[in-house]
């Protein structure tokens, strides 16, 4: 007898056991045919290709450093300039160090740390000393205004690896840190050198060269460097002023981006609160109020905050509002749900025991509901604090303004990479910041942390 | 029944106004912090908006107005767009279907480094939980944008950020329901000599795929919406599709691509409602 009922689970268990297994198997087919389906739809192999690598190495090499460049115009070749990033109001006064102006015999030489020469001469350009490259190379122009390498004409493909030369431009570039361009109006050299130079102040200013800690121990000394202003406000101003890096702009964008999730947070909390209390049933009696209300979250939840920012802009124009009542409009329907919700949860004995004591409505639920529902209330609150730092970002690059759309806007110019990791990383501080801020002040105000 | 000495009832009810004062203190302080904050902050976005507030208020119904009507003019046409734009709405479903579950696979292997109770090495532990607080703190808009820039324009760059941000999000979830899993199951199979592997397949992971499963369809919910972001800056799409209809200013498609998108996300948000209720047991 025992023995049959043993058997009789083992079958049962066996056979939920091969249901099971028919089952993942079943699903892990499905799963396979999806993924593979959809890896051919985005072209997953060909991850390598699209990969565009002169303009990711290009964008790698912008953030970590920083390029000057000297150009001569081969009709006026006496007159060479150095420019910071190639800037049209970021000339150098006098020349740096490495640029040697010969003379006598009329040329000019570019050195670069490893040892190499870029010389300019009026009628061609020589590059020599470079560590690996044995021959010198010199770089002409024929009568046509073409350039070339001289001694390879018509055996291009005799080039080292790192030269390219086409009909109206010839490309040089021993390593990532040297290149040399030659076209027929004009001739550029890029000569790159770590770091983010002139982060704090431009070479417009006076405190140009100085650093962080320079700076610092400035602000606090008595001798005046301008006699006008004092060391203090001079610094502050510099730095702000820097036209390199633009930090007021980019700083005051930044402050504009925090307050439109700020402030959006803050209306759709203190909007979403009391809706939820008409929402809920224990609260308000009319089941009509209710509906509608219930209806109204969902209508500001449904439409994205996408949309909302697209309506908001047609109203407002680029701006601060916009964000704000993006960000404002979509929360409360999130908030007023979850808060209606929560009231709802809420334990009827506080509030009977309020009752009891004779207290009117109002009180009942000042006392019975609210001291239940706000940890509630308030860590939800930050938790979509968080979520709108980095959705003002997004709203932001979308026409609302702030930091998004100045990131935007420096990744559409395709060269100021140094300044669009700068604002990514502000982004990255901001929202670490304020998602610190929040966890410290979810902490403090209700002492343990409330599981989602 | 008490002795005087403990506490006299003086003193209790000292204490007890003093707390309640300090307490209405904070309150009011905290009240005239927020007060402020709005007051500048508002004053502030006034000074700084292109337009001004209560001008912007009043033209605020015309846009959505004009979208309207010129939807309602043309008609029977209408119901076309809503199918015409139906293939870019599946697209964008399926960026964000994908680009879930990718993220939730990589969240899964990183969240198993930064949980406690399974990784007995702490620096192991805080690595991977600041790299999971890096890949969250991006928004996906500027991985998105990097990604577009330097792969030129399809849906690729969205799927490549949406899955960065989503492993961020969803493996700090998953770190800690696996740390809240019980740990008697797992102490059970050390005890009889199972290995590491072994204990995680069959004491932690059947505690806590409810929860996940449940975590990542609310992820899924969030990512449909941000794929439709992303294809506004240029993924592809639904979102480059209401792009270019808002430039044309073709105020019935763009009615209809709203429509899509407002059913898509209500209806997502209720099956992944019932589905979670179904997962965690409690139908709310």
């Amino acid at each position: 007898m025992e023995q049959v009922l043993n058997q009789n689970v083992i079958d049962a268990v066996d056979l939920k056991h091969k249901k099971h297994i028919r089952i993942l198997i079943i699903t892990g087919f499905m799963f396979m045919v999806y993924l593979i389906g959809s890896i051919i739809h985005f072209d997953l192999p060909n991850l390598a290709k699209k990969w565009n690598k002169d303009r990711a190495s290009m964008f790698m090499l912008d953030i970590y450093a920083h390029k000057d460049h000297i150009k001569m115009n081969w009709k006026d070749p006496q007159k060479i300039d150095v420019r910071f990033e190639g800037g049209h109001r970021h000339v150098y006064k006098d020349d740096p160090t490495w640029l040697i102006r010969n003379k006598n015999n009329q040329s000019t030489i570019v050195n670069f740390d490893n040892g190499g020469q870029f010389v300019f001469f009026p009628n061609r350009v020589e590059m020599r000393n470079f560590p690996n490259i044995n021959e010198p190379f010199i770089f002409k122009l024929n009568k046509n205004g073409k350039p070339y390498v001289d001694g390879y004409v018509g055996k291009e493909s005799m080039l080292p690896s790192w030269m390219r030369a086409t009909e109206n431009k010839v490309e040089v570039r021993p390593s990532l840190y040297e290149r040399l361009q030659v076209y027929g109006s004009k001739v550029e050299v890029h000569r790159y050198e770590l770091g983010w130079k002139y982060f704090w102040f431009d070479f417009d200013s006076p405190l140009v060269g100085k650093g962080f800690l320079d700076a610092i121990s400035l602000m606090f000394n008595e001798d005046r460097v301008d006699p006008k202003i004092s060391n203090f406000n001079l610094v502050v101003n510099e730095f702000l002023e820097n036209e390199i890096w633009h930090h007021n702009t980019v700083l005051f964008a930044m402050v504009e981006t925090l307050l439109m999730a700020i402030l959006g947070t803050l209306i759709a909390s203190m909007v979403g609160l009391p809706l939820a209390f008409l929402a809920a049933y224990n609260v308000t009696p009319l089941s009509s109020i209710r509906f509608f209300l219930r209806r109204l979250f969902d209508m500001l939840r449904g439409i994205d905050m996408l949309i909302w920012s697209l309506i908001f802009l047609r109203a407002f124009g680029p701006g601060l509002f916009t964000g704000i009542f993006a960000i404002a409009f979509t929360d409360t329907g999130t908030l007023g749900k979850l808060m209606s919700e929560a009231i709802e949860n809420t334990d009827k004995k506080d509030k009977e025991g309020i009752q009891s004591t004779g207290a009117n409505k109002v009180l009942q639920h000042r006392f019975g509901i609210i001291p239940q529902i706000l940890p509630i209330f308030i860590s939800q609150s930050l938790y979509y604090l968080e979520s709108n730092t980095r959705a003002a970002v997004i709203i932001g690059a979308m026409g609302a303004g702030g930091i998004g759309l100045h990131f935007l806007g420096a990744l559409m110019t395709g060269n100021d990479f140094e300044n669009v990791a700068y604002m990514a990383i502000l982004v990255l501080v901001a929202v670490m910041c304020i998602d610190t801020m929040s966890a410290k002040l979810r902490r403090l105000l209700i002492g343990i942390e409330i599981k989602k | 029944m008490y002795s005087d000495n403990i506490l006299g009832f003086e003193t209790i009810e000292k204490n007890l106004k003093a707390m309640a004062f300090k307490r209405l203190i904070y309150s009011f302080i905290s009240i005239l912090a927020i007060l402020f904050l709005l007051s500048s902050g508002l004053t502030i976005a006034e000074e700084n908006n292109a337009g001004s507030f209560q001008r912007g208020l009043s033209k605020f119904f015309d846009y959505p107005v004009d979208l309207f009507k010129e939807a309602f003019e043309s008609g029977w046409r209408w119901y076309a767009y809503v199918f015409k734009y139906l293939p870019d709405l599946i697209s964008t479903i399926n960026m964000a279907f994908f680009s879930t579950l990718f993220g939730a696979i990589f969240a899964l292997l990183l969240s198993l480094f930064a949980s406690k109770n399974l990784i007995k090495n702490q620096y192991i532990v805080t690595f991977s939980r600041r790299t999971m607080d890096i890949l969250r703190s991006f928004p996906e808009l500027v991985i998105a944008m990097i990604f577009l820039y330097l792969m030129g324009k399809s849906e690729l760059p969205a799927v490549i950020a949406i899955v960065i941000h989503t492993a961020g999000a969803l493996g700090k979830l998953f770190s800690e329901a696996i740390e809240n899993a019980d740990n008697k199951p797992i102490e059970g199979l050390q005890s009889c000599g199972a290995s590491w592997w072994q204990r995680v397949r069959f004491a932690v992971i059947p505690q806590v795929i409810p929860l996940f499963i449940s975590y990542t369809l609310l992820r899924l919910e969030i990512n449909v919406r941000a794929s439709t972001i992303l294809g506004f800056v240029g993924a592809g799409g639904i979102g480059e599709a209401l792009s270019a209809v808002i430039q044309f200013r073709y105020g019935d498609e763009i009615i209809a691509i709203m429509f899509l998108l407002v059913i898509t996300i209500i209806s997502l948000d209720y099956f992944s409602r019932f589905l979670r209720g179904r997962l965690i047991g409690d139908n709310k």
